[in-house]
């Protein structure tokens, strides 16, 4: 996809996203094999150490903790509105202010996290899987075969993000009836996905290309083993790599790229509970009341940035060329 | 060259249909009703529907209805709208808007990027390094919308009082989209900026870099000429394939400072079920986009004459 964006929104970050993981198709933890550590033990013990990566675990880990139980945080109800409170400023009772139903964006900002997370995250479960899935098949069939998959990714990828969520999503929402909270959010999940897996596929498929001209395959090859053991056996683990870096920076795309959908009007709506949709309802308020806006845009910049740092420490962790 | 040139074409061709035509698709196919709410609360009278149905072919199988309409467009006619309006018409007014903003955005990114890129990348480790790592990790994780609201609110007359950020007429002067320009290339600005400094510290202790430095040249031509040379090819291809992508994700800067452009049309046409109107659009952006990646490709040989294509 051209753009997750956060960017264009969210789209320009994935490619360069994906731009800078390419570098790591390299990354072969067969050398694990002189060595007493594997890659990823070697990566760990580099990141240990980062002050970036303690500090966006950290972060993730509180707003995991906001999304499993908000009633830690908060004892209001986010859906309780009170229109006497109409555009409060921040106070001592409402940390952040009230909102045009009254409803307090504390509690909502909280309660927020839960659909903002999940959207993110299966989101990006479901990107990876059917970009790894279509791109380790493509990196290992026949020429023709990649070329077909390669070509039909290239079709997805040619839809401006912003621009294909908008007419898929226009298109699956009928006006006149009230959708559930489940249904409002499979549509926001699929569309993003449907747009971003092609990132995923490359990556995974240059990771295969590359891997699969090591000896070790072909001695694989040549003891007998099956296609299926070779990509799960063999190819697999030596190409995860770069995209489980691409999944953390998607991670925190995806957020943002909620964010923008609910912006626009067409992604999570009430009665789901989100910072998009918290950002979607201020819009037309913003100048009379900027805490409507600012706070649940914070919690979507600070998480982003969490995930983005994340992603960029595991990258450098696991690039050798880089200690 | 010219054979590379002659097959990367021949590749667009079915992208190209396969990506308009999923966007045909789900505009005209998908939805039930073609005229749901086009004549009010009442039903729409036959008359209209059989007048309508004959001009966009509604008739005949999806994939037929959209031969036909590629084929008007590849005679450049974009089509009517429901009510009668020329869509070649609105977009040939919204159009140099949305490439003025594009455009725009693409200079601010490239020169204060590659500026940052290749200052901090000459000097790792210092203040200036620090100071661009984190404002770019900050730019990259703050939606766009958001830059857009804060810096109208602040820098508008409610705020800082600075300058006009509302942009209300319909050809707007190049300093009013100074701002939107700037908000819609601040994403993309991090990522030029990171890509140079990564290009410049890599490259930095090349042998042809050694070399120039030993002949005497003086610094400025060995960073300027030797050094960017080498680095920015990354950079070319992003600011290239990112040209696309700006004219797609204007509609959300559009919609924040009320710039009438592609972003806003594209908008209005889907709200309005206005099918030719997306379509139209939508065809016109991703031929920018896949003839964008295609200039990229080519550029890469003359930056680089160690990339050959045969």
């Amino acid at each position: 996809m051209s753009d997750p964006g956060a960017a264009s929104s969210g789209s320009g970050l994935e490619q360069a996203a994906a731009a800078g993981v390419g570098d790591l198709s390299h990354v072969d933890s067969g050398q694990g094999q002189n060595k007493p550590r594997s890659l990823w033990s070697d990566a760990w013990r580099e990141l240990r150490r980062k002050p970036t990566f303690v500090i966006s675990l950290v972060i993730i880990f509180i707003v995991v903790l906001m999304a499993a139980f908000p009633t830690l945080f908060t004892s209001v109800d986010p859906r309780y509105g009170n229109l006497d409170n109409y555009l409060k400023t921040p106070s001592a009772d409402a940390w952040f202010g009230y909102d045009v139903q009254g409803y307090d964006v504390y509690a909502r900002a909280i309660h927020g996290a839960r659909g903002s997370l999940l959207v993110g995250l299966f989101s990006t479960i479901l990107t990876v899987l059917i970009g790894s899935v279509v791109g380790i098949f493509a990196g290992y069939a026949k020429s023709w075969v990649d070329s077909v998959l390669s070509r039909f990714g290239d079709i997805f990828a040619g839809v401006p993000f912003v621009l294909g969520a908008i007419v898929i999503l226009t298109t699956f929402n009928t006006p006149t009836e009230n959708p559930s909270a489940v249904r409002i959010i499979t549509q926001v999940v699929f569309s993003i996905a449907v747009l971003s897996w092609p990132v995923a596929m490359r990556i995974m498929r240059s990771a295969t290309l590359v891997a699969k001209q090591q000896d070790y395959v072909k001695a694989a090859r040549g003891l007998g083993a099956s296609p299926l053991r070779i990509v799960f056996r063999h190819l697999l683990p030596n190409t995860v790599a770069p995209v489980m870096v691409y999944a953390t920076i998607a991670l925190g795309a995806f957020i943002g790229a909620e964010a923008t959908l609910a912006f626009l009007g067409i992604g999570l709506r009430p009665p789901v509970v989100s910072w998009g949709v918290m950002i979607s309802e201020s819009r037309d308020y913003f100048q009379a009341a900027p805490h409507m806006l600012l706070f649940p845009a914070g919690f979507v910049t600070i998480t982003v940035l969490a995930f983005v740092m994340l992603g960029d420490a595991v990258r450098d962790a696991l690039d050798p060329k880089s200690r | 060259m010219g054979r590379y040139v002659l097959r990367r074409l021949l590749q667009l061709i079915p992208v190209f249909l396969g990506t308009t035509f999923i966007i045909y698709a789900l505009v005209w196919a998908i939805p039930q009703d073609p005229f749901a709410g086009k004549c009010g609360q009442r039903p729409c009278p036959d008359s209209y529907i059989s007048a309508m149905s004959d001009k966009f072919n509604f008739d005949d199988p999806l994939v037929l209805q959209y031969l036909k309409y590629m084929g008007n467009l590849l005679t450049g006619d974009f089509g009517d709208t429901f009510s009668g309006i020329s869509v070649g018409e609105q977009i040939s007014t919204a159009y140099p808007t949305t490439v003025k903003l594009a455009v725009i955005a693409l200079l601010i990114e490239g020169i204060i990027g590659v500026t940052a890129g290749v200052l901090t990348g000459l000097r790792k480790q210092g203040f200036l390094d620090n100071l661009v790592l984190v404002s770019t990790l900050f730019l990259i994780s703050l939606p766009v919308f958001v830059t857009g609201f804060v810096l109208r609110l602040y820098l508008g007359p409610q705020g800082l009082d600075l300058m006009d950020t509302g942009v209300d007429t319909a050809d707007p002067s190049i300093g009013q989209l100074i701002l939107p320009g700037f908000v819609l290339g601040s994403l993309s600005m991090a990522y030029v900026a990171r890509l140079t400094r990564g290009g410049i510290a890599e490259n930095r202790r090349a042998d042809y870099v050694r070399t120039a430095i030993a002949k005497g040249q003086p610094n400025s031509r060995v960073v300027g000429v030797h050094l960017l040379r080498n680095s920015l090819i990354p950079v070319i291809t992003f600011l290239g394939t990112d040209l696309g992508s700006l004219m797609g994700g204007a509609i959300v800067t559009e919609g924040v400072f009320n710039i009438n452009g592609i972003g806003g049309l594209i908008f209005r046409g889907i709200q309005e079920k206005e099918g030719v109107m997306v379509t139209g659009i939508v065809t016109l952006l991703v031929l920018v986009y896949l003839l964008m990646s295609l200039i990229v490709d080519l550029l890469y040989a003359v930056l680089d004459p160690r990339i050959r294509y045969e």
